[in-house]
């Protein structure tokens, strides 16, 4: 604000409620379902800045899908989609509970962000690369990763994948085209632009993802990669997901003067769009265009979904001592698999019976999977990875000085 | 000594406008540790706030703020995080009062978390000291009890110089001996968790004898200071323990008279060993006492590897290596 008596104020953005308050989003537009039009994949980047503005929705409040961007997911797809997000819930349900056992240190889960990285993974080909955060475990479970190997990372057992040297949920797989998941945030973005970078360079057809949270947009590492994206025309998606919180702090710390996370990408001339993330079909048809885009040499795309994170930071966060807590009930987007769910429902593909039976389903599955996994061990339980892994892999071939070390440690 | 720290950036924020504390989830809530709560409540957004995930604009932030004439007490949520702001920590921060012949200063203190001994993972876990140690310009602290905390943090705010004040996390909660199969004392039934109100200051560049003794010197910091005091016990070996306190500016004399009553050198730190400031000490060591030497010196420190997440207790420099490394030197 222009201060009329010529002195200096320092400005400090707040979020509208605290706890104590009664949540309140009627500050954030929500555009009907089915108003945004889909531009074709070649259009200039210039005619559709208003889409870094906006939110591309295609399911109503009857659960129908309308407008341009619907249609890409047939009924069986769909259905498999909400078996996906189904999953992952019931997944980060029985592993919230097991760190509370005591059987790994640490956990983070996905509870309201489900359909960003289940649908998203849908709409990529084999080969692709994603370099995710550790809030995209839908990529792995909607991309056929065996949960018994995810859990075995988890509980840092005798069967871990990455040999019990990585906090649980930072993932590798590249098969499953599922970067090797860092700790520091926005590391990966710059890696997801090279990876696709280094595809064009040898006239490959495979293309990256580049994955960040709202508050882990502010690294510089983000800002390099938009940069790096934008000179090469590298066929890379750059996604943001915008879940609102950065563990305490609420996302206008992170946006600061910039409208929307998407717009970040207009002074880069890079085409930005915003999606309602916890919407699948609209998640899904947005991350087809982008897709499209990569793979007809058009270059990168930005994408902010637009979600909200329902439960704590992480195992070692508590939210009610910085939002209200019934913030998440206020949330204008509803829940992604009640979402899709009516859906479903709607079209006649489903039912509360087939949905209760498909809930046990997926609850016995994840359970065979855990029962499966604990046999290998817990954390402080049971099989482990041994200290000799410790020494191992650091370099490929192991020189004198850690020998001696390993020695030393007498193993 | 948690609440310790929070004491000094209270004490001294009220003492002086200009000290203005910030960084990620600082402000609102307090930090991750809570080392800030209640700051914002009582000094206002303008003096105690919320920040952009960037560690770099953090510390670029606040060296510009002291180039104005504030004084930034600023907090990287993790050690493990700091690199993005190495070039500004390095390159400005460091250098400023040098390259521009005291024209313009820096007197920052950067605080963040170290150490290892919670499951962390290597994000949470790595102790970077040997990083800034390296660097001309900086001074390094490394607390290892409540009362020295809060001297040591309010010192460091008040000092012309950039310091980075390194708080290993395993003793937020009470001392911690490397036993971690035993239950956590807390600080409430430790001398040294008394700490007095106001203001009040511990000197840098002051190393502590924290046990005194005469046949070997344990050179510690840290977590490190109450595994190396456990060891001795253990070993019941008449060691002298000392917490240096300050890694730069170093108390080489402390250092220097202890070893050439003992004859002997033990320096154990849980950072990697190549390279790690353990070298450092070892070489001053042998350089000022070579001929009051009886045995080598010894290092007992992190492999050289990164920090694992299910090993960590192997990867650890817990009291059993600490007391294998003081029997050696002992028959040495
Ligand atoms: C370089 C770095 N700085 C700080 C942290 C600590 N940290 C971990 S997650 C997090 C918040 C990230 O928020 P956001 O990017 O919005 O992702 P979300 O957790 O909401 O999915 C912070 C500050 C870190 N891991 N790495
Ligand atoms: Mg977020």
């Amino acid at each position: 604000m222009a201060g009329g008596d010529g002195v200096l104020k320092f400005h400090v953005p707040e979020p509208e409620v605290r706890p104590g308050g009664t949540p309140d989003f009627s500050n954030v537009p929500i555009p009907k379902a089915g108003s945004v039009p889909r531009p074709p994949v070649d259009v200039d980047p210039r005619q559709i800045r208003d889409l870094a503005y906006s939110i591309i929705r295609v399911l109503n409040r009857d659960g129908e899908a309308v407008g341009e961007w619907a249609g890409t997911l047939t009924d069986e797809e769909l259905a498999e989609g909400l078996k996906h997000m189904m999953t992952l819930r019931a997944f980060d349900t029985r592993m919230l509970t097991a760190q509370r056992q005591g059987k790994t240190s640490f956990y983070m889960q996905h509870m309201g962000e489900e359909a960003v990285s289940c649908a998203f993974r849908r709409a990529l080909a084999p080969g692709d690369m994603n370099f995710p955060t550790y809030r995209q475990a839908g990529l792995l479970i909607a991309g056929g990763y065996p949960m018994v190997d995810m859990m075995n990372q988890i509980y840092s057992n005798e069967a871990d994948p990455l040999k019990g040297r990585q906090l649980p949920v930072m993932y590798a797989s590249k098969e499953h085209g599922f970067f090797s998941i860092s700790g520091n945030l926005t590391t990966q973005f710059p890696q997801a632009v090279g990876w696709a970078m280094a595809s064009a360079i040898k006239n490959d057809t495979r293309i990256a993802v580049g994955w960040v949270g709202d508050g882990a947009t502010a690294e510089s590492d983000f800002h390099a990669a938009l940069v790096f994206a934008s000179t090469y025309r590298a066929p890379v998606i750059l996604n943001i997901v915008n879940n609102q919180w950065a563990i305490s702090t609420f996302q206008g710390i992170a946006r600061g003067g910039s409208g929307t996370f998407a717009a970040r990408g207009l002074g880069f001339g890079i085409p930005a769009l915003r999606v309602d993330g916890n919407d699948y079909l609209a998640v899904h048809a947005v991350a087809k265009w982008a897709v499209e885009r990569a793979r007809r040499n058009l270059g990168p795309t930005l994408v902010e979904y637009v979600t909200y994170r329902v439960g704590a930071h992480s195992t070692s966060d508590d939210p009610s001592a910085y939002r209200p807590k019934t913030e998440s009930d206020a949330w204008p987007l509803g829940d992604p698999v009640i979402r899709l769910k009516n859906h479903l429902i709607a079209r006649g593909l489903w039912s509360e019976e087939r949905h209760k039976q498909a809930e046990a389903e997926v609850l016995d599955t994840v359970i065979a999977a855990q029962k499966e996994a604990e046999k290998h061990g817990t954390l402080h339980s049971g099989g482990k990875p041994s200290t000799r892994d410790m020494f191992e892999g650091v370099y490929e071939t192991m020189p004198p000085h850690l020998r001696r070390q390993r020695q030393q440690a007498g193993v | 000594m948690i609440e310790a720290i929070r004491s000094a950036m209270d004490v001294s924020m009220a003492r002086d406008d200009n000290v203005v504390v910030f960084g990620e989830d600082v402000g609102y809530f307090g930090g991750v540790f809570r080392c800030t709560q209640g700051l914002q409540q009582k000094y206002g957004k303008s003096r105690c706030f919320d920040t952009p995930i960037s560690e770099l604009g953090i510390v670029g932030a606040a060296i510009g703020m002291a180039a104005y004439g504030l004084r930034p007490c600023v907090e990287v949520q993790f050690a493990d995080y700091v690199y993005p702001a190495y070039d500004q920590i390095v390159s400005e921060a460091a250098r400023l009062r040098y390259r521009s012949n005291g024209e313009f200063t820096c007197p920052i203190v950067v605080r963040m978390p170290t150490g290892g001994g919670i499951f962390g993972g290597q994000t949470h876990s790595q102790s970077p000291e040997a990083l800034f140690t390296h660097v001309s310009g900086l001074k390094v602290v490394v607390p290892s009890n409540p009362v020295d905390a809060k001297g040591l943090l309010i010192s460091s705010i008040e000092d012309p110089d950039p310091v980075i004040f390194l708080e290993p996390k395993r003793l937020y909660n009470g001392p911690f001996d490397g036993h971690h199969d035993r239950p956590v004392t807390p600080w409430s039934k430790h001398e040294l968790g008394d700490v007095p109100d106001g203001h009040f200051n511990i000197a840098l560049g002051k190393a502590a004898i924290r046990r005194e003794g005469g046949d070997v010197t344990v050179l510690a910091y840290g977590t490190m200071v109450y595994v190396a005091q456990a060891a001795c016990e253990e070993k019941g070996i008449d060691a002298e323990v000392i917490d240096l306190r300050t890694l730069l500016p170093l108390d080489l004399e402390t250092i220097v008279a202890s070893v050439k009553k003992t004859g002997r050198c033990v320096i154990v730190h849980e950072a990697t060993l190549t390279s790690g400031f353990g070298a450092e000490l070892a070489a001053l060591v042998q350089e000022h006492c070579f001929y009051h030497l009886q045995a080598p010196i010894a290092r007992v420190t992190g492999w050289d590897t990164p920090y694992p997440h299910a090993q960590e207790w192997d990867y650890f420099p817990g009291p059993a290596r600490v007391g294998r490394a003081l029997q050696d030197v002992m028959e040495g």
